[in-house]
């Protein structure tokens, strides 16, 4: 194999062709990684006197001889690191940055990814030299699937005495999650939307046969097989809105909102709804508050669905409040409203399971009112994009509060001083 | 002003490093008990029985380390916490590690049993408790004190399903009295479970130690037991 030296452009063109088969890179990757020379090079020699090794931040402040080589790194949208003899990180570039929240100068390996079968690679390709591909799962905040190549960067003057670990990782997650959500969309949907079809299958038959002369019955059974059309419509709506969320459940929310606000709003448009079902709702946050990070129609739609179960359940006569919740010591540094009822409540054990799709404490009560059995599944999901928790707290005879927890956004307005680090 | 890099430092580096490793065998022998039992796959079980082996290996090792670096350079203060509490969440993983294993061996007896719906419920649980695991992993790897904090307070969660389940599960033993074999393996694994959640809240403090030199005390929410009173309603 070629040896590598930090100048020259003929070397620089053999090493990218050494390291493309040496990784079985795409071509542009393996342009990159050649780049990655005069990078890596840089950082090692100015480790000498400078003492820790510098990764992303550091890494890119260091005197580099390859404005170019470093920029084409920079840029790149795949995470890539360099691992030293001892599993220190030493080079990572922005987008390696983004993809690991733990990355420091310097840190070790297995503090980022964990996982012993990218533990076990790193270390036996160290030893041996040999390219490796492992695919994994990772765990942070939400699940991820990985997959990382990993290579070795010869000795030689450019990288320092040693070799090093060369890691790149692609995210697999949307890919996993697309072939996931298929098939679970057809199991349920189809388990789900059995019941009403074959209902209104029966009807047509009746009235194909025996109700063909019979106005009377016609009528009724019209009226049934549009209720239960109704039914399968709010179905599959609810259906492609879960899958939806489920979608972007890894996307960070970008924009900054008043949560209070936002649930205030939710409530006044069911206003309405609550004067027909002769239920009071009481709108009792104020505009203005702590801002958190999240996608408005999302956190709109989990009140929604929270508080037209609040009326649903809760029947004519009910009282529902929208309202601030105290800070809670189970929930540091997040901002809570909650829905309460003055309903029936639920039983203790069927509580931790609400979320689940199609999961009703009674089908039959759930059905007659309208319900599909996917709001608070909807409403997880949702809080799990941002970050966020659902409080249940009820009991039989007592109401329900279903708190939605959400992450303070930094710098936020109202945070707490004791909330802010010191120095 | 030059900081060199000691090989004291390095020592450091190198036995926190292991206990990120050991966390991560944890919640592999973990996730693949669970997939075992919902799953029925007596196979898997059996690979996560022998892999658990690996665990113990890696703690004894740490523990040697951690051993010769307190003799050798008589570290103090912060760094001597670093290595006390590596010792310690070492040992708590590794009983993470053994109480994983014997929700697989128990995965063997019920995977020729007859399926339960019960089980569902149980593989919720574990996948909370895997959660838990995994945040306080994270939160040691980046010394994340609130994390710690917060996942210390959570716990309670996992005691209020060990309690649900343990009504679950009592009741169906009591409706149908061919089903208490079953029942009492899935009560041993939801049992297990609560154990790890407890473990999990150790490390919490343990992370806690390391960065605040303080202990977290001892007023942790915690569920109540659940007694059997639901029984004669
Ligand atoms: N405020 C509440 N009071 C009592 N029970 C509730 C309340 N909210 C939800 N539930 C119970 O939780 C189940 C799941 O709720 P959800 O996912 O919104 O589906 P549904 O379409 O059935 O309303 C409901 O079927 C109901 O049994
Ligand atoms: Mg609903």
């Amino acid at each position: 194999m070629a040896r590598w030296v930090p100048f020259g452009g003929a070397v620089l063109v053999g090493a990218l062709a050494a390291l493309a088969s040496a990784l079985a890179l795409p071509p542009l990757l393996a342009f990159a990684a050649g780049a990655l020379v005069g990078l890596v090079g840089a950082a090692v020699l100015a480790r000498e006197p400078a003492g820790p090794v510098p990764a992303a931040a550091q890494g890119a402040k260091a005197t580099m001889p390859s404005t170019f080589g470093r920029a084409l790194i920079e840029k790149l949208p795949t995470p890539l690191l360099v691992i030293s003899r001892t599993g220190r990180v030493s080079y990572a570039n922005p987008a390696a940055a983004d993809a690991l929240p733990r990355l420091e100068a310097g840190a070790h390996f297995a503090h980022l990814i964990r996982v012993p079968a990218f533990v076990e690679a790193v270390g036996a390709t160290l030893a041996d030299g040999e390219e490796r591909r492992v695919r994994f799962s990772t765990r942070q905040d939400q699940e991820r699937f990985l997959e990382a190549r990993i290579g070795l960067l010869p000795p030689g003057d450019a990288f320092g005495p040693e070799a090093q670990g060369i890691v790149q990782i692609e995210d697999r997650t949307d890919q996993r999650r697309a072939e996931q959500l298929r098939s679970d969309f057809i199991a349920n949907a189809s388990h789900e939307l059995r019941t009403p079809l074959a209902s209104i299958i029966g009807y047509i038959e009746t009235l194909q046969h025996h109700a063909r002369e019979d106005p009377d019955a016609r009528e009724r059974f019209l009226a049934i097989m549009a209720r239960e059309a109704g039914r399968m419509q709010r179905l599959v709506d609810d259906l492609m809105s879960l899958s939806r969320i489920e979608m972007t459940e890894h996307v960070r929310p970008a924009e900054e909102w008043s949560l209070t606000e936002i649930a205030a709003e939710s409530a006044a448009a069911l206003l309405p709804v609550a004067r027909r079902q002769g239920v009071t709702l009481a709108i009792e946050v104020a505009a203005g508050g702590v801002r958190v990070r999240g996608d408005r129609d999302q956190l709109g739609q989990v009140f929604t669905n929270l508080i037209d179960n609040a009326m649903k359940y809760g029947g004519a006569g009910a009282v529902v409040r929208v309202v601030e919740a105290a800070p809670a010591r189970a929930h540091p540094n997040r901002v809570g409203v909650t829905v309460e009822d003055s309903g029936p409540g639920i039983a203790r054990e069927h509580i931790h399971r609400l979320t689940e799709r199609f999961y009703r404490v009674s089908a039959s009560s759930s059905r007659d009112k309208g319900g599909t059995g996917l709001g608070l599944a909807i409403v997880k999901h949702i809080l799990n994009r941002h970050g966020g928790r659902l409080e249940i707290a009820s009991e039989p005879g007592k109401g329900s509060a279903f708190t939605v927890w959400l992450p303070r956004s930094e710098g936020g307005e109202g945070a707490a001083a004791g909330d802010v680090p010191e120095g | 002003m030059a900081h060199i890099v000691s090989a004291f430092d390095e020592d450091l580096v190198q036995i926190q490093a292991r206990i990120s490793e050991m966390g991560g065998l944890c919640e592999e022998l973990l996730s693949k008990a669970l997939e075992s039992v919902q799953s029925r796959d007596p196979v898997l079980a059996r690979q996560v029985i022998e892999r658990d082996k690996a665990l113990d290996a890696m703690e004894m090792a740490l523990e040697e380390s951690a051993v010769k670096v307190i003799a050798l350079r008589q570290p103090v203060a912060a760094d001597l916490r670093v290595l006390i509490a590596a010792m310690k969440i070492a040992s708590t993983l590794e009983r993470i590690g053994d109480l994983a294993k014997n929700i697989a061996k128990r995965a063997i007896p019920l995977s020729s049993a007859k399926p339960v719906r019960l089980t569902t419920s149980i593989v919720r649980m574990g996948r909370q408790t895997l959660t838990q695991l995994s945040d306080v992993l994270n939160a040691h790897a980046s010394r994340d004190v609130d994390l710690a904090v917060q996942i210390w307070n959570q716990d309670y969660e996992i005691d209020e399903l060990y309690n649900a389940i343990f009504r679950e599960v009592v009741t169906y033993m009591v409706e149908d009295s061919r089903l208490i074999g079953v029942g009492a393996q899935l009560m041993f694994i939801a049992k297990n479970l609560e154990r790890i959640g407890d473990h999990t809240t150790h490390v919490a403090e343990m992370v806690h130690y390391i960065v605040t030199g303080k202990n977290l005390g001892d007023d942790r929410p915690k569920g109540e037991p659940q007694g059997l009173e639901f029984l004669t309603d």
